[in-house]
């Protein structure tokens, strides 16, 4: 056998990839099922969270940096282990699909409160005084005149973000979530073949190199119109 | 119509109104002129509770603008504000600029907000431009819209803070000749600035201000003629130099 057929029978086994192509594809779906809960909720809540930042109460601030800086600071596995195996012991049982999507929720909406919040802190203090002296209260303010602004800046660094933790889904895997990677090291190990790895691979550059190309342009035109 | 009190103002220890008593007729354009740092900013500032009054009175109709019991919005809206640096909003056109506050704060319904605003920017002169963004517009062109955006809601006093000092004298030109036609057709007007030619045409009294106090308070005549503060003489000397 020469090298490069060695190589094909390896990654690229015509049998294998047949009788397992049916279920890397419902792990695609079960992946995009959780990524786009996750960019979802992690969006809104990151961008609730910003909101109620730009209150300025003291202590919900606080405690708004610390959770956010927590979430951070945490690999995203460690937090799926603790919640998955920790929260059973306090009574709260959640299916890991649930598991996967709060976490990773919780993960983006930390980063994405940064951001937006950034975002929010860069609009000039005129605009918020205009606003103002023309009768609106704070929060029609920062609705209609600063969230607007703010969130044109924050698009780049949302969608890398974005990209960066959405493809973290792949932890799913650890506890048991038929997502892409599930399902390609449930049929290596039953299979002995390296093929459904690659035929996973494979799947994670169909969903997400479309994404990037999508963020790339976004970058591109918001970079532009600020200009 | 606008009535101050013994206003002070402290910014942590240091005192940058020291007691301002200051009141304007209906229809009045009073013209405030004084060296930097004198505290004009921070009393037209006051006058909206842009900045927070640290002690004193403003009665605007006779309405207690400091108490408590005063919806600050409400009152915002009757003193509309012109900033040196425009502060349009960059997002909107000038169209948005104006029917923003008609929409959201009057609750206008779309075809009257945009009627009341295509007839404010007819009056600065920029019905043409209703299209264009902030970034489209000069800045002679940016500060009308703002007048626009303020005269829309019918405001009972204008505040205008250096209206014109970012521009070049050629673009501040359209702006001065927007204040004189409102002036024209009654607008109570407070107008800080350091354009003493559009005070001697159209204000009714001037107010020379020094350390957060008003030294002199008449007639441009006054103030501009013989009979001035010693202070302001040396004041206008020094500007013409
Ligand atoms: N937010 C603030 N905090 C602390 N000090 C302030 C603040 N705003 C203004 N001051 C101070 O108050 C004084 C008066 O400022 P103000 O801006 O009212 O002067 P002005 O007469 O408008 O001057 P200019 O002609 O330069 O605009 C200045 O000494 C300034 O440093
Ligand atoms: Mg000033």
């Amino acid at each position: 056998m020469t090298g490069g057929s060695l190589f094909l029978e390896t990654f690229f086994n015509p049998t294998i990839i047949a009788r397992y192509l049916p279920d890397i594809l419902k792990g695609m779906l079960v992946t995009v099922e959780v990524a786009a809960c996750v960019i979802v909720t992690g969006i809104a809540l990151g961008l609730a969270l910003a909101v109620v930042r730009s209150f300025r109460l003291r202590a919900v601030n606080f405690l708004i940096i610390v959770l956010v800086d927590v979430l951070r600071a945490l690999p995203p596995l460690v937090i799926v282990l603790i919640v998955y195996f920790g929260l059973p012991n306090v009574g709260i049982t959640l299916p890991s699909f649930a598991v996967l999507w709060l976490v990773l929720s919780l993960v983006l909406a930390a980063f994405a409160e940064e951001v937006f919040w950034a975002g929010i802190v860069s609009v000039r203090k005129g605009q918020w005084e205009a606003g103002r002296c023309t009768g609106m209260t704070e929060f029609q303010t920062l609705c209609w005149i600063v969230l607007p602004q703010a969130i044109r800046l924050t698009v780049p660094p949302l969608t890398n973000r974005t990209i960066a933790i959405t493809k973290n889904t792949a932890l799913g895997t650890v506890i048991g979530v038929p997502e892409i990677l599930n399902q390609a090291t449930t049929a290596q190990s039953f299979s002995g073949s390296a093929t459904p790895l690659m035929m996973g691979a494979l799947a994670y550059l169909v969903l997400f190199i479309p994404v990037v190309i999508v963020g790339r342009w976004i970058e591109t035109r918001f970079a532009w119109r600020r200009g | 119509m606008l009535d101050i009190r013994a206003l002070r103002k402290t910014f942590g220890a240091v005192e940058v109104l020291k007691g301002i008593d200051l009141k304007v007729a209906r229809q009045e354009l009073v013209f405030i002129i004084g060296p930097s740092g004198s505290g004009k900013s921070t009393l037209l500032r006051c006058m909206n509770r842009l900045e927070e009054p640290s002690d004193g009175s403003i009665f605007v109709d006779g309405v207690d603008l400091l108490s408590p019991k005063t919806d600050i919005n409400l009152m915002r809206r009757k003193l509309g504000m012109v900033f040196q640096s425009f502060n349009l909003y960059p997002h909107k056109n000038a169209l948005g600029n104006v029917t923003l506050a008609l929409r959201k704060v009057l609750r206008k319904s779309a075809a009257e907000a945009e009627a009341i605003a295509m007839a404010a920017l007819d009056r600065v002169g920029l019905k043409e431009k209703a299209g264009n963004f902030p970034s489209q517009l000069s800045g002679g062109q940016q500060q009308r819209v703002a007048i626009a955006r303020a005269i829309a809601l019918e405001p009972t006093v204008l505040l205008f803070d250096e209206p014109t000092s970012a521009l070049d004298p050629e673009l501040a030109g359209s702006v001065l000749a927007a204040m004189g036609d409102l002036k024209k057709a009654g607008m109570t007007m407070v107008v800080v600035s350091h354009e003493m030619r559009f005070a001697r045409d159209f204000a009714d009294r001037v107010v020379f201000m020094e350390n957060g106090e008003v030294v002199q308070d008449g007639p441009p005549a006054v103030l501009f003629g013989p009979d001035a503060h010693p202070r302001v003489k040396a004041f206008l000397s020094e500007l013409s130099h």
